[in-house]
């Protein structure tokens, strides 16, 4: 436990990637190979179950230490992460012991069935015998949340260099549903691992955002140009008598769209394709689309749930946009130019003739202006910009430039003010970085958008500093503030929302600029919001 | 009338006419140590331990070149344990651990006695002198880290880190540089290095306190200072040790590949780690950790407590809890009421909050 409790303190705070995969690199080649599946398993979003409510696990800590709650509170606000936060109040060790990550991630797991005296004796157990990193580590299995700063590709890539296999063909293997408990190292690696060959995904491809004038592209005849769709990325798997459906996150999400099993009826036995999965209603007409796309907020409120229910099935039903294939007749086609899987999917999807699997329609455009002035008009399609992929690319692995770009439409902006905020966590603990904003109304101020992203250090640094100066109340972690600083809160899309005061819920909200030419009477008004909502928020 | 006040100018001794650490000039300041937000520029004479003496005339000019110095000279020197009399309060300093000079400022005036602890840590560091618990009617103590979250290792095993992690670099042929204040922390990563025999360089301002220190008489290992003209490749498998002002700075460029370690109690917490993009961190303070603040403010036996710079909410809500009375006070030591994280960059404030 101590060399991976020393590996993830590493990874943790590490800046530079290559810091990051050696000693990810030196792990693969020389840690126990169990272990190293469940980093493996850690490190590509494989947690195991959570067996320990973390407010138990608060309790725990605080009976050990004996410390008033607020105090607790108080250091966990400062800290940031409750698994750090307990590690260092907890008393010192009294012994240390020398197991394994296996072994206490097995147990862990097992835990679940255990009474909660004995899940409290397991645990404080395992905290006496710990330092203060591997109790984090430990805790972190606990409570979740890791954000260690790996990308799967530096964990594929650092497997690559340890064993020599390509990173390709690493990314493929590890994809999917396997589980780090019986699948061994050996077998993971040989693409043998847990058994479920049928349902394993492809690793997606995807964009940057275009950085570049659209002309240095080169020809467009190169270019094919798609909208973007604004739902969950998705990939669609038939194989065998099964359908199986993937998030980006590669989570297993088939349980979630019942919609999708009429399909099992014509997508040809070995069939994998890349698509968006999307709320849609019927089309009022002349669009691209059989249906109109709903906004993501009403997918959201389908997603969120363990069981899809009748309601939420005639709400917001489900389709599909299928825009690449990425596997035919069985056979793997992610090495085959674009333009020849773009023809075989769209003899697939015409043959399919199902209203709900549509084919994510061509833009047709002579010129880089075209192009322009169709942008302007993704609103109108329910898509959130352009995708433009070069018609002679291969499907790749990972985030890569080049082939694919992605070119946004601007965002949504309104100009708010300041008036709460909260310590961050992470690498923003102990400095009030997470805010929220307000419009106004009449002569009261209506709070809309909380926003976390968006400002430099320097500039986080300088906010920090006026909360702590300008802090008219505290309520628990949350410090109200005087409305004073104004800023320019950009949004992706807008919807209606009971659960807000405001009545409106904003889409990936996030501070675009300090307007520190602007003061409190120069912000936006509710009103302001609730026209955006008219014209957006279907 | 208390025997100390608490005013817009510092700390006020009214019987003794005299302020402790004043923020705004005055005519007579009494100084526990010689970092910048304790002891500041303009006020008409200051007493101050013996070394302290040397680094006030350092930071705030030296009394030669300042006029209008009052009788009996602008820096007056004491030992600790040693008592003066001002207009008949009875004043003496004791260790307070912080760092080389600094000191606790007792007072006394019929039969009562305020102890003012300044900034302090209960660890004997080896070279700042062992803090002394006093016994006392009311205490004024710091709380830069008055959470629970904040226990310092013992000095040993930080210096075993530290020596592990400059080995590990010197392996890799990279330079070791280490974040460090330039009065406190610098001489005790000095210490911590010298059984490695690694070669140390400083930056200037590290070089300037080490040669006063030196010449004051205090015992430290040797250091270079990295001059201009020295090449990048100089400085491979070696060490540096850097005030945070440098941390950002153009000044790191005349290293070549290179670890940097930033060695401050705020470490404790990852997530500064990350924030300042340190290879390492090694939490080590001159400050006191949570049990030290405790552990101190016990020994005093007072039967009030005031609490400034840093967590004095937590502190003092606690401490009343435990049927001390307490209560926060607002200064303008350290950087902030919450702890006083120190600014990362402008040089001559370097050393406010120091922790």
């Amino acid at each position: 436990m101590r060399r991976f409790a020393a590996l993830a303190i590493k990874l943790g705070t590490s800046t530079k990637t290559n810091d990051k995969l050696e000693a990810l690199e030196e792990y693969f080649t020389d840690a126990e190979d169990a272990d190293k599946v469940w980093v493996i398993a850690l490190f590509s979003g494989r947690r195991p179950k959570r067996t320990v409510n973390t407010t138990l696990l608060w309790e725990w800590c605080r009976e050990l230490t004996g410390l008033p709650p607020w105090l607790f509170e108080e250091s966990y606000h400062t800290v940031g992460d409750l698994a750090e936060t307990i590690a260092l109040l907890l008393p010192q060790p009294v012994s240390h012991s020398g197991d394994t990550l296996t072994y206490y991630l097995g147990r862990l797991s097992a835990l679940g069935k255990e009474t909660e005296e004995e899940k409290k004796a397991f645990v404080q157990q395992c905290w006496a015998s710990m330092d203060t990193d591997e109790r984090f580590v430990f805790n972190k299995f606990i409570t979740g949340g890791w954000r260690i700063g790996i990308s799967q590709q530096t964990v594929v890539n650092a497997l690559a260099r340890a064993t020599g296999v390509d990173a390709s063909v690493i990314a493929h293997r590890i994809s999917g549903d396997w589980d780090p408990a019986i699948t061994p190292y050996q077998a993971l690696l040989s693409g043998e691992g847990g058994g479920s060959e049928l349902s394993r995904p492809y690793p997606f491809y995807l964009a940057y955002a275009l950085e570049d004038e659209l002309s240095a592209l080169g020809e467009p005849a190169a270019w094919q140009a798609e909208w973007k769709w604004d739902g969950i990325r998705g990939e669609l798997i038939r194989r065998g008598d099964t359908i199986f459906v993937w998030s980006r996150g590669e989570e297993l999400i088939t349980e979630k769209f019942p919609e999708y099993q009429i399909f099992k009826e014509r997508l040809p036995v070995g069939t994998v394709l890349d698509g968006e999965i999307i709320g849609v209603e019927p089309a009022e007409d002349g669009g691209t689309l059989p249906f109109a796309v709903l906004p993501f907020a009403a997918l959201q409120t389908r997603i969120g749930r363990k069981n899809v229910t009748k309601k939420h099935l005639s709400e917001v039903p489900v389709g599909f946009i299928a825009y690449d294939l990425l596997e035919y007749g069985g056979e793997d086609w992610r090495g085959r130019p674009l333009q020849e899987r773009r023809t075989q999917l769209e003899a697939i999807v015409s043959a399919m003739g199902h209203p709900l699997l549509q084919l994510s329609p061509v833009i047709r455009f002579d010129n880089w202006e075209a192009l322009a002035m169709a942008r302007g008009g993704a609103r109108d399609h329910g898509s959130e910009g352009i995708m433009l992929k070069r018609k002679d690319s291969i499907y790749q692995v990972g985030r890569k430039r080049g082939d694919w770009w992605k070119w946004k439409i601007d965002p949504l902006v309104i100009d708010a003010v300041l008036v709460y905020a909260q310590k961050g966590h992470g690498r923003r603990s102990n400095l009030y970085t997470d805010y929220t904003f307000a419009v106004r109304s009449g002569d009261q101020l209506v709070t809309f958008a909380k926003a976390y992203s968006g400002l430099t250090d320097k500039e986080l640094a300088e906010v920090d500093a006026f909360v702590k100066k300008n802090s008219l109340e505290k309520f628990g972690p949350v410090r109200t503030v005087k409305p004073e600083l104004v800023f320019e809160i950009a949004f992706e899309g807008i919807a209606a929302s009971s659960r807000h005061k405001s009545g409106v819920a904003l889409r990936f909200p996030r501070i675009n600029r300090w307007r520190r030419d602007k003061t409190p009477a120069d912000i936006d008004t509710l009103d302001a919001l609730k026209k955006m909502l008219e014209l957006y928020g279907k | 009338m208390p025997l100390i006040e608490f005013t817009d100018k510092g700390l006020y001794c009214a019987q003794g006419r005299f302020y402790i650490d004043p923020w705004r000039p005055v005519d007579k300041a009494v100084i526990t140590h010689a970092h910048s937000d304790h002891a500041r520029a303009g006020s008409g004479s200051y007493l101050c331990h013996r070394l302290t003496v040397p680094l006030l005339e350092l930071r705030l000019g030296p009394e030669a070149a300042l006029a209008g110095s009052a009788p009996g000279g602008l820096y007056q020197g004491v030992e600790w344990g040693e008592a003066v009399y001002l207009d008949g309060v009875r004043v003496s300093l004791h260790p307070a651990g912080h760092v080389i000079g600094s000191s606790q400022v007792r007072v006394e005036y019929q039969g009562e006695v305020w102890v003012v602890s300044g900034d302090y840590k209960t660890e004997d560091d080896g070279i700042s002198g062992a803090f002394e618990p006093l016994r006392c009617n009311v205490f004024i103590t710091e709380s830069t880290f008055g959470l629970p979250i904040y226990h310092w290792d013992p000095q040993p095993v930080l210096f075993d880190s530290l020596q592990n992690w400059v080995a590990d670099n010197r392996a890799r042929d990279k330079t070791s540089v280490l974040i460090a204040y330039s009065l406190g922390k610098a001489q005790r990563v000095l210490l911590g290095l010298e059984p490695t025999g690694v070669e140390v360089y400083v930056h200037g301002a590290i070089w300037n306190v080490h040669q006063t220190l030196v010449a004051a008489g205090v015992a430290l290992p040797p250091v270079q200072r990295v001059l201009p003209d020295m090449p990048k490749e100089w400085f491979r498998g070696k060490a540096v040790i850097a005030p945070p002002s440098a941390e950002s700075s153009s000044w790191m460029r005349r290293f070549p590949a290179y670890a940097m370690g930033i060695c401050s109690g705020w470490m404790q917490v990852r997530g500064n780690v990350r924030r300042r993009n340190a290879d390492a961190g090694f939490a080590m303070s001159d400050h006191a950790d949570w049990k030290g603040l405790l552990g101190a403010i016990e020994a005093t036996g007072a039967e009030k407590v005031f609490v400034t710079h840093g967590f004095q909410a937590a502190l003092s809500r606690y401490l009343n809890e435990k049927g001390i009375e307490a209560a926060e006070v607002r200064t303008e030591y350290g950087e902030d009421e919450e702890g006083g994280e120190p600014a990362e960059a402008g040089g001559g404030t370097e050393d406010a909050g120091n922790a």
